[in-house]
């Protein structure tokens, strides 16, 4: 029971706590370039992912074989094999897409994602550890782009996922969908993360504090009962 | 005309970090002293230049005549990971002011997605050696400006009172929003 915790544990913290966008501020500029419209978001999600959950699963197999000073070298040739499976699909069977991301396909090879689980879980854990990591962490990265670009495309061009949701009379605010809106966002939606955490901290050490206080309260009242 | 229009295009109007999202993680990372943004902007510039001489021999004189464009990804970063390399050990070797400016910037640009995107670019709108280099150049030019500028206004930043959580990454993304903005000013140049 307790290793299922623990499994459930390494899935779930990609999501929140280490949320890669947001948390640890990897993978920074495809979050910002493709999250003028959601599709474009949840197709960059997913490619991201797909490369983390292969490469992930590959470099924690071999972990034992690679030496440690070619490691990096190493990851990125595993990376930049499963970039141009993905690169090449994305040509064949969705060419539009492909074209409007542009070169930021090919790009997955040098996002920070992929290297940082690579080095920080991968080279140290068993392969479905790293699986579970890297579902994690792709799912956290999907969300994040989902919000990002969800906001974006609201105000920016009224609609989510190409539907139009406000109506004519809404003039759109183009500098949303434009690279400015996306620092924009993105900054103030790191933001509003870190004040939430910071808050939540605060009320924690609060809390303990408080519990702290009346163990000691009761202490003090419990000597001062054995004295009279 | 065609080189000086390529030139501006990269620098400014299509600056890689302000509109195409290229190398954020520096911009982010090394912009807090203006000292080091100057030296960073430089060392990037230096590899972007070298960059684009060897990704377009590498790219139209083996990967094209041989008919392997598919393996263009893990080549050139596989390229770029040993010319930095390489850069690094000549100029610990040639210049030791210069290494110790610019050496602990080096590694750091490997994984620099300016620098893989820069070589995507050349191969995708197949420029031509000179407009290559000159592109290379460019965008190196505008990596520094964006990246010189941020530095001046964070180092302003400090003084002023940013509420806590939006310090650090969520306020300099904040200024980077505005100074696109700012950028985009340039959009009607070309």
């Amino acid at each position: 029971m307790k290793k299922q915790v623990s499994q459930w544990q390494d899935y779930k913290k990609g999501i929140w706590e280490i949320n890669p966008a947001f948390k640890q501020i990897l993978g920074t500029c495809p979050t910002l370039a493709v999250t003028g419209s959601v599709e474009n978001g949840i197709a960059m999600a997913l490619a991201t992912t797909f490369v983390l959950v292969f490469s992930s699963f590959l470099i924690s197999l071999v972990r034992r074989l690679i030496p440690n000073q070619v490691r990096i070298a190493s990851y990125i040739v595993i990376i930049a094999t499963f970039v141009t499976i993905v690169d090449l699909v994305m040509k064949a069977k969705f060419p539009e897409m492909s074209k409007s991301l542009g070169p930021f396909i090919p790009l997955i090879v040098v996002n920070c994602i992929i290297l940082g689980r690579a080095e920080a879980f991968a080279s140290k854990n068993n392969p479905w550890r790293s699986i579970l990591d890297a579902l994690g962490n792709g799912t956290g990265f999907l969300l994040a782009l989902v919000l990002l670009s969800s906001i974006r495309e609201f105000l920016g061009a009224r609609s989510i996922l190409g539907i139009q949701i406000l109506p004519d009379s809404f003039e759109p605010m183009v500098v949303m969908i434009l690279p400015a809106g996306a620092f924009i966002t993105y900054g103030l939606l790191m933001g509003f993360s870190n004040t939430y955490a910071e808050r939540k901290k605060r009320l924690k050490l609060e809390e303990l504090l408080k519990i702290h206080r009346s163990n000691q309260a009761k202490i003090s009242t419990e000597i001062a009962g054995q004295e009279v | 005309m065609e080189l000086f229009v390529i030139f501006i295009s990269a620098a400014v109007v299509n600056n890689f970090v302000l509109a195409y999202f290229l190398g954020i993680c520096p911009f982010i990372g090394v912009s807090n002293k203006t000292s080091s943004a100057i030296s960073m902007g430089m060392a990037t510039t230096f590899v972007m230049v070298l960059t684009a001489i060897v990704s377009y021999f590498l790219y139209n004189f083996i990967l094209v005549p041989y008919k392997v464009e598919f393996l263009q990804i893990p080549s050139f970063i596989l390229v770029i990971a040993s010319l930095v390399q390489f850069v690094e050990m000549v100029i610990k070797k040639v210049s030791q002011p210069l290494y110790r400016a610019l050496g602990i910037f080096l590694p750091l640009i490997t994984t620099n997605c300016a620098i893989l995107g820069l070589a995507l670019f050349i191969s995708m709108r197949e420029y031509n050696f000179i407009e290559s280099v000159v592109f290379g150049l460019g965008a190196g030019v505008g990596f520094t400006l964006a990246l010189v500028i941020m530095s001046g206004i964070r180092e302003e930043l400090e003084l002023a009172d940013v509420p806590k959580g939006f310090q650090g990454a969520p306020i300099t993304l904040i200024v980077a929003g505005i100074l696109a903005l700012a950028f985009m000013g340039f959009a009607g140049m070309i």
